[in-house]
This record gives C-alpha cells, structure tokens and sequence, in this order.
C-alpha cells in the first residue's frame, strides 16, 4: 500500500503543495498516507462519512464544524490539495518565513490567516459576523445539553457586550482579533507535525 | 498623731476652711492605710502585687517578638518607595538580619543560627504551598518538557561541572585545599548548583516579567528539588560509606526516580483526600481552610519522612486539590484560604532572609579567597553554559522557540537562597572537615546572587525590553475562545492521526469529567461545565464589585462601566431597567450587608428578546440558590451556589 499511494503522488504535485503550504517533503508524505489511510473509498478524495469514522472527531464537540471545514463551499469532496490547504493553517509559525518569497501575500500559517480560519468555524453563514446564534449554537455545542437556554443566552450577551465595539451586537472580525490579542495563538493553534 | 490630725480637721470644719479639710483629710487617710500596712509588714510574707516571671513565657515570646519585627521591617520597606523602587526586598532583609545580628553580638550574646530543622519543617513549606496551589496549570503543562529539562539536566549538568572544576582547582592550589576530594566537592556542587524558589520567587515577584519567562524559571527551581534531594542523599551516603561501586551509581538513578515520582504519588493521594474531604464539609464551612493547609502540611511530611521530595509532594498536592476544592467549598473559604496562603508565605520568606542575615554574623567562617572566588565564577559560567546548551536542544522541539533574551533571563536568574544554605549547615563536620569553608563560600554565593543578580536584573529587563506581564482581566471571550481553539486543534490532531499535546489533554479532560468529577466535587456541581463556573465566577466577582463601590452615586459610573458603549436606544432601555432593579437591591442591601448573615440579591437580566427572566439568588447558611425563570415555560433549578 505505501509504494501504491506514494505512486499517485507525483513530483510536481509534491512541489506546488510545499510551495503553497509551506510543508516539507516528509511532512507531505506522511500526510499523504494518512490521507490514503482515511480514504475508504480509494476515489482519491474524502467524503463526509470518512471523516466521520475517524473515533476523536466524533466525541469532539466541535466535530461536525471542523469536518465542514475541509470542504470548500458546497463542494462533497475533499481532495488531498485542499487536505493540505486546510491543514497548513495548523503549521508553527517560524521567524524565517518572513523573507520567505512566495506567491500571495501572507503565509497560511500566519497568526491572521490562523484566526480567520477560526472565526470562519463560528461564522457559518459567512457574512463577516458572529451573531448571537451562531454564538449560541457553538456554545451550545461546547457546553452539553444540560444547561438552559436563558443561561447560555446571557453568556451570550455578555460575550457580545465585551468584545462588541461599533454596537452592532456582532462580532466583526477585527473585533474578534482585538480580542484575542493577548492569547498566544501562534502556540494554541499549532501542531507539530513530526519531520 | 492622728488625733492631732483629726483635732484639726475638727477645727476646720467649723471654721469652715474647706481647703485645708481636705487637705489634712488627705493625710489623715495616708495615715490610717500607712498603718495598716505597716501592721501587715510585721507579718513575715508579702503578697506581690508585681512580679516578674520571664521563663514561663520565653519561646513563644521570642518567637513572636521575631515575627512581629519581621512584619515591621516589612511595612517600613513600603513606606518608602524609593527604597523599595531600587533595592529587592530580599537585599533589604539581609541587611536588617545583618543588623540585628551585628546588634546582638554587641550585646555578649551568640545570635542565633538558622536552625535546618525550623528552615524545612515550618519556614519552607507555607512558601511551596502558596506556590503551588496558586501555580498556573496551562503554561506549566504547555512548557514541562522545558521545565523538566532545566531541572533535571540543568541541575546534573551544574553539579557535575562545578564538581569537576573545583576538585581540579583545589589539586592544582594545594596547601589547605588538598584535603577537599572529589566526593566533598560534588557534595559542594550539589548543595550549591540547585536554583532557589523562595529567592525567585521574592525577585520575581517585583519585576513583574512575562509568564512564559516566570513559569520557566519558577517551575525549574521548584522541580530541581527532587535532583537535588536524590544527589544531597546520594553523596552524604558515598561519604559516609567511602566506596563508591558502579552498583550504587545506578541505584542513585533508581533513587532519583523514586523520589520525584514518589513524592508527586504522596501529594496526589493526599490531595485527592483533600478533595474528597471537602464534598462533605457543606454543614462546617467554618473549618474548610484548616483541611487543605493540614492536607497539604501532611503530604509534605509523609514526603520527608521516607525521604521523597517534600516540594513535589507539596506542589502535586497543591495541584491536584485545588479545581475539586474550589468547586466544593465557600467563597469565604477560598478568600480565607487565598489569604491566609499568602500571609504565612510571606511572613516565612521575611524570616528566613532576616535569619540569614543573621546567620551570617552569627556561624563560623573559614574564609578562603581562592575557593569562595572560583565557587562564585563557576556558579556563574556553569549557569550560562547549561542554559545555552539545553536551549540549543530543546528549540527543536517547542513551537515558540526561546530568544536569546529569554536565555538570558532564565540564566541570570538563576538564584541561589536558603536552602543551600540549610543543606549546608545539615553536614556533619566528622565527615567534612571542611565544612566552615563551605558554608562562607555558600554565604558568599547567595549574597552575591541576591545582592548583585537581584538588584540588576530589574534594569536589566527594562533595558533588554524583555515583554512585561500583560495585565488581563478575566474576560469570558478569552475563556470561551481558548476552550474553542482546544476542541478544533483537538480534532485536527485526529484528523492527522497525530497523538500529540492537545490529544492527551482532551482525553484526560474527559476522563475528568466523566469520572472524578463525580466523586470528589458534591451535589450538583459535578454536572457543571467549566465554562458555566467560570462565568458564575466572573458575574459573582462583579457583583462584589458592584457592592463595594458602595454608594447609588458610584453605582451609575459602575454600571455604565460594565456595560459599556450602549449606543442603540433598545439596549439604553435595559441597561437602565437592570440599573433600576440593581440599584433598588443594593440600597437594601447595604445596610445589612455587614450584620446579615443571609442576604437576598435580585438579578434582573432583560435581553433583545423581550422576556424577563429573574434569577433570585438567596445566600443562606444552607445555601439553596434558587434559580426562578419567568419565561414561557417555567423553569425552576435549583443551583447550590456556595457562599
């Protein structure tokens, strides 16, 4: 299987993937058998139900979001170029990517494009705000099933009323950034894929 | 005499100079007592009236007297900013210790000696326990590969190099050096390499530098306890023995193991206990603090007793009690026990720096230029090179890797305090000769480091612009950000099949829940998540704050500061409904608020959608908060909010 799934990976592929994420050749292959391990289908893209079958993503609370996530818009398959795409989000920030010349702007990793893929988890209907429901829902998600609605509704308002500050009782992205300015992200959303 | 007396007064009255009646009435009374007593005199006792009896009361009198002036120096360093501004608190103690030292010593007495056994069993443990129960859980977990690596290779690296160097220098200076061997100095190396957490926590706490700088540097000193217990014990056995095998090499690794695991065991087991303890005390909330302090104190001597590290054993403990505990008890029990923590800790560390000032004055001292010289260069030169060295390894495998001011930092404060000293003054003098030397090489060494390291280091961090602490508060969006961010790198790391830091956490969050939560946190709170307690906690905090403002005059200022920014009319209208209902409470409030023991407190909370919901929350003895919604369908939950 491993010389199969290398085989349909080819060198030029391998290339455009390093340049536009940033991952190294290991990095990519490896993730490229990961893939090929989830891929039950062998269609050489992912449905939904194979992400669904993965144990950790389906006690996670936050499961159906994520898995929503690695589909483009209203797209049913994920190919391993937009795999990859997403998950470069995940890589460490490292100081020497800043000389780095590359084709669009900032590097995928970069705390701003991390936050965005954040912020795009909580805002579903993708209008550039997180409203009270959208809100509500994720904590719903978060918190279980026990706690009542008019408690988590005050949560809500007062998330809204911290973080709001033109009044338009939504979270706009750059009020959303402001108020993160003092978490580490660079460290919370990295992983450390192994070289 | 007293008939003239009495013939006079008689005289007088009918005169009628009154003056001079109660004048000689005056002495006429003198008279009749002097009489009396002096007929009692014939008697052979006297009854004392004042006497003096000293002994009865002479320890805890003395020991009062040192606190009471230990608490004294410590408010007069406050009143002058200046002073206080420059100069680390520890500097200052020292020198008062030296004065008070010096003063005795000018009286014809032998002051006295910081005693080891007062050090560890009641100075030291009050300071670790209010380290340890105030430890900041995530960056210490996010950073103990770290932390481990300084302690334990740090430590081993330092000993051994110190070691090394000293044996050869004393070979090469001869004279009265020669008869220092290897084992004294590794022994030497060991009581002197480990890096002291009262001294960085007293220096640190001024500087107020950033977290990841402080956890490291803190959490270091804290863990290297257990190196340095394993070697102390390791070397004063070789000593003792005179032989060395490569068996017994390897059985001080085993020993090392033991130690540090065994230690964090007894504090978990004790700390469980604690939490455990704590579900049922809803009925005596009066003793709540007293288990945790006894708990803790408990683990820390069942540590000491088979030799284990009493620090470990009081951090794990510490660690461990502390979500169950502050989950089951009252909030004047956390405020009693916050406060109470930080009194004893402070009271200790004021001691023991005082004591060492004294100590100084007091102890034998074999000065030897050469040795105490070189000691503080290695010091130094160790320090440096093992940070650099492990640094260089370890930015490998972090995700923020550690500048070279970062480096610096953890270097230079790398500071040695009361517990070398303490170990040092352990030695038997049979088995080392040259244990005088030792102890003024080790004074010299904490002078130096506290002195030197702790009054630089404050301008040193403003002039390398090392990032300052961030002063945030609360905020329920950090909160639930942080704990979004943790699910999804969770599910990412399942995606990738990657079983990494946040896969671990996750499952043992679960495990948490599911499980031990449920036995150790009592009633209802075991079902609640975290992010409603954090919540409660944050509306409670700002309701005490409410209240303490303290006038319906500040309570307008406060309440548009909590709401800030309110521009559309329809939430003008609310916040001015909830300003209405709070203020109405408060102003009954107030009054009782001091006598009562139970107090109602209205929460109105209106929001966009049009329906009040009241939450009464009732603080009783027996604390039920009942939780009445008006809402379209009834809802009644009752919540036992603590109190």
């Amino acid at each position: 299987m491993g010389s199969r799934a290398s085989s349909l990976l080819r060198e030029e592929d391998i290339e455009e993937i390093k340049k536009e994420t940033g991952f190294s050749h290991s990095q990519i292959t490896r993730l490229y058998s990961r893939f090929h391990s989830l891929d039950k289908g062998e269609n050489g893209a992912l449905s939904r139900e194979d992400f669904q079958r993965i144990p950790e993503l389906a006690i996670n609370p936050l499961g159906d979001r994520i898995i929503n996530a690695f589909f483009p818009e209203g797209e049913d398959q994920a190919n391993f170029r937009g795999f990859m795409r997403t998950l470069a989000h995940f890589r460490p920030v490292e100081d020497n990517e800043k000389n780095k010349d590359l084709t669009s702007g900032e590097p995928l990793n970069s705390r701003t494009n991390k936050l965005l893929f954040a912020f795009r988890l909580y805002d579903l209907d993708r209008d550039d705000k997180i409203s009270r429901d959208e809100l509500l829902q994720v904590l719903r998600m978060m918190v279980g099933v026990n706690i009542s609605d008019e408690q988590l509704g005050s949560i809500a308002d007062r998330t809204i009323q911290e973080a709001d500050t033109n009044g338009d009782m939504c979270i706009s992205f750059s009020e959303f950034i402001k108020v993160l300015e003092k978490v580490d992200v660079e460290q919370k959303m990295s992983i450390r894929f192994l070289h | 005499m007293l008939v003239y007396y009495i013939l006079l007064v008689l005289i007088s009255v009918v005169t009628s100079d009154y003056s001079t009646v109660t004048s000689y009435t005056f002495q006429i009374y003198t008279l009749v007592f002097y009489g009396i007593c002096h007929s009692y005199i014939n008697y052979s006792r006297v009854f004392p009236v004042l006497s003096i009896n000293y002994d009865y009361v002479q320890m805890p009198f003395e020991v009062s007297l040192w606190i009471l002036l230990a608490s004294l120096m410590k408010l007069g360093f406050h009143l002058l900013p200046v002073l206080s501004g420059v100069v680390p608190e520890s500097c200052l103690l020292i020198v008062v210790g030296l004065l008070v030292g010096g003063l005795i010593r000018v009286m014809g007495k032998n002051p006295p000696v910081l005693d080891s056994q007062l050090f560890f069993l009641c100075l030291l443990p009050p300071i670790i326990l209010d380290a340890g129960y105030f430890l900041p859980i995530r960056p210490f977990t996010e950073n103990a590969g770290t932390i481990l690596t300084f302690a334990v290779l740090g430590t081993l690296w330092n000993v051994f190099f110190m070691g090394a160097v000293l044996y050869g220098a004393c070979r090469l200076e001869a004279g009265r050096l020669a008869s220092v061997d290897l084992l004294s100095c590794l022994l030497f190396g060991s009581i002197v390499s480990a890096v002291d957490p009262v001294a960085v926590l007293a220096v640190f706490e001024e500087i107020h530098i950033n977290e990841l700088l402080h956890i490291l540097v803190f959490g270091e000193s804290l863990l290297n306890d257990a190196v340095t217990v394993v070697l102390y014990h390791l070397f004063e056995e070789f000593a003792h023995a005179g032989e060395v095998t490569v068996g017994d090499v390897f059985l001080g690794v085993v020993c090392f193991f033991v130690v540090a695991l065994g230690g964090v065991l007894v504090g978990g087991v004790y700390g469980v206990l604690a939490a455990f303890t704590s579900r049922f005390t809803s009925h005596t909330r009066v003793i709540e603090p007293l288990f945790v302090f006894l708990y803790s104190y408990m683990a820390y001597l069942s540590a000491e007793v088979f030799h284990l590290s009493g620090i470990m054993a009081l951090i794990a403990c510490g660690v461990v009690m502390r979500p169950y505990v502050e989950a089951n008890i009252s909030h004047k029990s956390y405020t009693t026990i916050k406060y109470f923590l930080k009194m004893w800790s402070s009271v200790s560390e004021t001691l023991i720096f005082i004591f060492l000032g004294v100590s100084t004055v007091a102890g034998p001292h074999a000065w030897n230029w050469t040795f105490v010289s070189i000691t503080i260069v290695l010091c130094l030169l160790s320090r440096v090179l093992g940070v650099v060295g492990l640094t260089y390894i370890i930015n490998k495998y972090r995700m923020v890797k550690l500048s070279g001011k970062d480096q610096f930092i953890v270097a230079y404060g790398g500071l040695r305090g009361a517990i070398a000293f303490s170990l040092a003054f352990l030695l038997s003098s049979d088995d080392f000769p040259m244990k005088d030397m030792f102890l003024t090489a080790i004074i010299t060494v904490i002078f130096f480091t506290v002195f030197v390291q702790g009054m630089t280091i404050r301008p040193l961090v403003d002039l390398l612009a090392v990032k300052k602490r961030k002063q945030s508060k609360c905020s329920i969006n950090e909160e639930i950000h942080t704990q979004f961010l943790e699910h999804l790198l969770a599910g990412i790391e399942g995606v990738c099949g990657h079983y990494g830091h946040h896969h671990w956490r996750h499952k043992l969050n679960r495990f948490n829940k599911r499980y031990i939560k449920r036995c150790l946190i009592g009633g209802e709170r075991s079902q609640e998540p975290q992010l409603i307690s954090f919540y409660n906690k944050m509306e409670l905090k700002q309701a005490l704050m409410l209240l303490e403002s303290n006038s319906s005059a500040n309570l307008s200022a406060g309440v548009t500061a909590a709401i800030p920014r309110q521009r559309s009319r329809k939430t003008l209208n609310i916040s001015k409904e909830r300003e209405e209902e709070i203020r109405k409470i408060l102003r009954g409030n107030l009054q009782k608020t001091r006598q009562r023991v139970r107090h109602t407190h209205t929460h109105t909370h209106t929001d966009t959608h049009r329906h009040t919901h009241t939450h009464t929350v009732t603080h009783t003895l027996s604390h039920t908060h009942t939780h009445t919604l008006s809402h379209r369908h009834t809802h009644t939950h009752t919540h036992t909010l603590t109190y």
